[in-house]
């Protein structure tokens, strides 16, 4: 992270708003993102587009730092956006930090 | 601007020309693929598979638009060339004028249709592509039906051993002494008819057909011997010629086939060919091995650079499940030949070795085919064989001195074996994928080295290959875990949740020992029905281990938005139902209403934000969750019965609506599916349910395991009962056993299978102590999941998994 400030980041909503191992989406000019929160608790957040076929992120199941695409099952990386395993492609990660039970979002997720 | 290069014919060998061409140089042309099937490149071996089920033909499809779209293909399916202009270098379809700087010519081959009379019936067909599947399995959906398949060769039988899976009475007719003749010897060729006849498929060898009989459609083959065989449908699978029309017509250079010279360029320099049609220093091919270098060869001369096809020696396998047989080199009999022969009359094993100048130049086996690739690679290198003659039948373990394991012959196999024909790829090449890779799966080979994806009969040998690579860190999956998770089968794991008394989904992966943290997206969903399924009052369900459907109560669609079913009590409604349905169409802006296979209406399109409000509307007219995403209770399909019908004997309408009442929110390891007919003519269509009843004078006929999709299948009878309630127990009593026991998805056919309808009849119609017992813990799982779980959500007033987190969609909001 480089110098940013803290009223730079987007206050999204509270960690308790998404369930464990489920996900929430924040809808933005150029689309939706996910917002997930994995068993342990970290927050991730992707483009909820499968670099598949855009299939939407957010309604996958969450297993371990991954979630499965709810149309044809590819596993793609929470952390990094890219799929696992044969398959290929990347989707946008975004980065988010929690802070005071509040998640933040880089503002530069609204942007293309 | 870029050069033009236009593909005739989307077959085999063009997808993997163009796939090599945009991985060396996905910029240097524009290309236009031009089929005349309507419909892209897909693996045509595999349409057995489709043919005998075991397959979808979305599965086999190899290029998808996805594809041709990431690569700036344009396309134009459903279209044939009709003529090439040589001088102004256009193509010419129906829908206008092509024009190329280079042009692939990929035609393939066209079937050969014997030219006997009646051969232009209807019900004639080749074999060739999926439109004549669909003509088959069209065909094999009529009751009782038959089919006469020409030709005993691979196609022949492997369209034989589909449709007779398909349930049709099937005879072949083979014009020589023995099947197969051009890859098998008699003695294998007999093993092989044994297999089949086996399988109910009546061969007829030395059959020379006369004539095909029929008014408009085909009735039946008559033989020159006068024997006469019934058909609804007549495959012929006689052969295939070169496809060469159009080069014909614009003065190419053809013999057998398109005349092609090692960079394969035909006589005109802007033109190339490769595949079936081509012919190449006098040989023309039939299976796709050679084919794919072919492509290989094409994708470099397109790009101007070096390359030359070279002649590969071919091995044949038949992709029949189940039966094993191998055959290369050449087989003949001569004087300067010997014969090494091996036979195990007891598990119907042959094996022979025809060897010339102490070099193997032919093998034929059958019943045991392991060895297969070992000799192939003998053949190719010309290995001197006197060393190891005494030994040799019985393969590298032998051979080697080697220890008697079956992993010894491929473990001796060399580096430059091939394992998988169709794809050319060698042993080596799967052991450096492997090592370099760190690949520990059959798919992972698969999809690294594409070994095994074609024709499939290979899996075997990769997986050896694999085993024998990674030593002791490979477990061979004889049984088959439940996911990588585990080590464990779903039945190991059914059987221990109850054993142990797990109740909790971390109590099963601590006691049980998985080996992920939180399971995965495979492993969840059946762990959450099995511990719900076993502990109703215990254990609660959880929903982020349910995929999305069951989740959000409606069917995800391919653009993420959702399709809404509401439940239609035994398929009846009434018109103020219809006007709710109606009304919320109109209001969310409903994209499709349609009418589904089960008897009801299904709203799709719906946005997964507006899905509670529309329930919201739909539950105030009284209708709720039709289920029609779950595992578990769909449609009760009804006839109209007594309070309508003629014929009606019972009334099928009334109790199809009891039986929905009772199970509907019930889950279980997969969908179910219910129909009561009012009579025998079986109007609800009840005999391919998962349960069916059809109801008759004296009572109710209960049969279970019948299917219609991936399968199609038949009821089997389970029970007749006089009474109404009875029927309605055993109902119940045979969902609750098939909840409490089958692996999650499994269909109840299935599951059926495994444990025999005998056990079944035993549980839930002889023992009423058994029956009882069923019932009430149906009921009582009923007490706590009979919920509409749109009524729930609907009322709540906050819908987390509905509503966005945040919107910053509006402009001014983000800044
Ligand atoms: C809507 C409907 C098609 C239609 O427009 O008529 C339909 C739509 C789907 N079917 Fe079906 N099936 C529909 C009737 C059938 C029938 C006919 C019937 O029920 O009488 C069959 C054959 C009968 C059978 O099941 O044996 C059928 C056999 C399948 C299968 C194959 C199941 C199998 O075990 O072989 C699948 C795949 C699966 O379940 O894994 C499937 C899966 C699907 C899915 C859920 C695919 C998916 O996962 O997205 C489709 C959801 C579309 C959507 O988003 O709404 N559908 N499907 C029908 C809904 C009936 C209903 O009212 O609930
Ligand atoms: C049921 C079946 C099972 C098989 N099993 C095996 C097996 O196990 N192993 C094996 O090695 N081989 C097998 N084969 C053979 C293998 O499929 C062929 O060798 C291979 O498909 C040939 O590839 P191709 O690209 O030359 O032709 P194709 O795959 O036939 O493609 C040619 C395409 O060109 C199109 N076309 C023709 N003329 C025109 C025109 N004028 N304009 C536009 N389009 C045109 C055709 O419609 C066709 O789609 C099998 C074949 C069948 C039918
Ligand atoms: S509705 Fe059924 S048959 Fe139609 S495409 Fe979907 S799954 Fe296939
Ligand atoms: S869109 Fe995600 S797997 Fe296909």
């Amino acid at each position: 992270m480089n110098v940013m400030t803290d009223t730079d980041w987007l206050d999204i909503g509270a960690v308790e708003d998404i369930p464990l191992r489920g996900a929430r989406i924040v809808k933005t000019p150029r689309g939706c993102i996910a917002v997930f929160r994995v068993a342990e608790g970290e927050v991730y957040a992707l483009d909820d587009a499968c670099p598949h076929k855009k299939g939407p992120l957010s309604n996958g199941i969450v297993h371990g730092r991954s979630v499965t695409c709810p149309l044809h099952n590819w596993v793609i990386d929470l952390e990094t956006g890219a799929a696992t395993g044969a398959d290929s492609g990347r989707t946008r990660a975004h980065t988010v930090r929690v802070e005071a039970g509040r998640i933040l979002l880089d503002p530069g997720a609204l942007k293309q | 601007m870029k050069e033009q290069l236009v593909v005739v014919g989307a077959g085999m060998a063009s997808g993997r020309a163009l796939e090599h061409l945009f991985e060396s140089d996905p910029d240097r042309y524009e290309v236009t693929l031009i089929n005349a099937e309507p419909r892209g490149n897909y693996n045509r071996l595999m349409l057995s598979p489709v043919l005998s089920g075991e397959k979808t033909y979305e599965e086999i499809v190899t290029h998808d638009d996805d594809w041709y779209g990431e690569n700036h293909v344009t396309t134009l399916f459903g279209h044939a060339v009709t003529r090439i202009d040589r001088d102004r270098r256009i193509v010419v379809t129906k829908s206008g004028e092509t024009a190329y700087d280079k042009l692939l010519l990929a035609t393939g081959s066209a079937p050969f249709m014997l030219p006997l009379p009646g051969a232009d019936l209807e019900g004639v067909m080749p074999y060739r592509d999926l439109d004549d599947v669909n003509r088959m399995l069209d065909a094999a959906e009529m009751n009782e039906s038959k089919a006469v398949v020409i030709g005993g060769g691979l196609l022949g039988l492997e369209a034989a051993a589909g449709l007779r899976l398909r349930g049709m009475d099937v005879v072949v007719l083979h014009v020589m002494g023995h099947l197969m003749d051009r890859q098998l010897d008699a003695s294998a060729a007999y093993l092989l008819q044994k297999d089949l006849e086996r399988r109910d498929i009546k061969v007829h060898c030395k059959a020379n057909t006369k004539a095909i009989l029929g008014s408009n459609r085909v009735e039946a083959v008559l033989l020159e011997d006068g024997t006469v065989y019934p058909a609804d449908i007549v495959v012929m699978a006689v052969g295939i010629r070169p496809e060469t029309r159009i080069a014909r017509d614009a003065g190419i250079e053809i013999g057998r086939g398109i005349i092609v010279d090692d960079a394969m360029r035909t006589s005109d320099p802007h033109i190339l060919s490769i595949g079936e049609c081509v012919e190449h220093q006098g040989m023309v091919y039939g299976l796709v091995a050679p084919l794919y270098d072919q492509a290989k060869v094409v994708a470099k001369t397109l790009l101007d650079e070096e390359a030359a096809f070279k002649p590969v020696e071919l091995s044949t396998k038949l992709k029949v499940t189940g039966v094993d047989l191998f055959s290369a080199g050449d087989f003949a009999e001569g004087d300067d030949r010997e014969d090494i022969v091996f036979r195990d009359p007891g598990r119907g094993v042959y094996k022979r070795l025809v060897l010339k100048d102490n070099r193997i130049i032919g093998a034929v086996m059958y019943g045991d085919t392991a060895d297969g690739a070992w000799f192939l690679s003998n053949i190719k290198d010309g290995t001197d064989v006197s060393g190891m003659r005494d030994t040799l039948i019985f393969g590298p373990a032998f051979a080697g001195g080697a220890q008697m394991d079956p992993m010894a012959a491929v473990a001796a196999l060399p580096d430059e074996a091939e394992i998988c024909g169709c794809n050319g790829v060698c042993k080596g090449k799967i052991v450096e994928a492997i090592t370099a890779g760190g690949l520990t799966t059959l798919d992972q080979v698969k999809a690294v080295t594409k070994a095994s994806t074609s024709c499939g009969t290979c899996t075997g040998l990769v997986e050896q290959v694999l085993a024998v690579t990674l030593g002791d860190d490979f477990v061979m999956p004889t049984v088959k875990p439940i996911c990588p998770c585990s080590d464990l089968t779903h039945e190991d794991v059914r059987r221990l949740i109850k054993a142990r008394e797990l109740k909790s989904m971390p109590a099963v992966m601590q006691e049980l020992g998985w080996k992920t943290s939180c399971g995965c997206h495979v492993c969840r969903p059946a762990l959450n029905f099995y511990l719900l399924a076993d502990w109703p009052l215990e254990y609660g369900d959880d929903s982020q281990s349910r995929f999305i459907n069951e989740r959000a109560h409606a069917n995800i669609q391919k653009d993420g938005t959702f399709s809404v079913v509401p439940r239609m009590w035994g398929g009846v409604t009434n018109p103020r139902e219809l006007r709710a349905i109606a009304d919320a169409a109109e209001k969310y802006d409903v994209p499709m209403v349609k009418m589904t296979g089960g008897q009801r209406v299904d709203l799709l399109g719906v946005k997964k934000e507006d899905l509670p409000a529309m329930w919201a509307d739909l539950n105030a007219a009284g209708l709720v969750s039709g289920h029609a995403y779950s595992k578990g209770l769909r449609t009760v399909k009804t006839c109209v019965g007594t309070d309508f019908c003629r014929f009606g004997t019972q009334d099928s309408t009334g109790l199809g609506i009891k039986l929905e009442k009772r199970l509907w929110g019930s889950w279980s390891p997969h969908k179910i599916k219910l129909a009561v007919s009012g009579c025998p003519r079986n109007c609800a269509e009840a005999t391919c349910k998962d349960i069916g009843i059809v109801c008759v004078d004296s009572g109710y006929q209960i049969g279970v395991g019948g299917a219609a999709g991936m399968d199609l299948k038949e009821v089997e009878p389970l029970a007749s009962v006089p009474s109404e309630q009875e029927a309605i127990d055993i109902t119940v009593a045979f969902v609750q056993l098939y909840r409490e026991n089958a692996k999650y998805l499994d269909r109840a056919y299935k599951w059926i299978a495994k444990v025999g309808l005998e056990w079944v009849k035993e549980q839930v119609v002889d023992d009423l102590g058994n029956r009882a017992a069923l019932v009430a813990r149906f009921d009582l799982s009923q007490s706590v999941y009979q919920v509409d779980p749109w009524a729930e959500r609907a009322s709540t007033a906050a819908h987390p998994e509905f509503t966005p987190l945040a919107d910053f969609s509006m402009p001014e909001a983000a800044q």
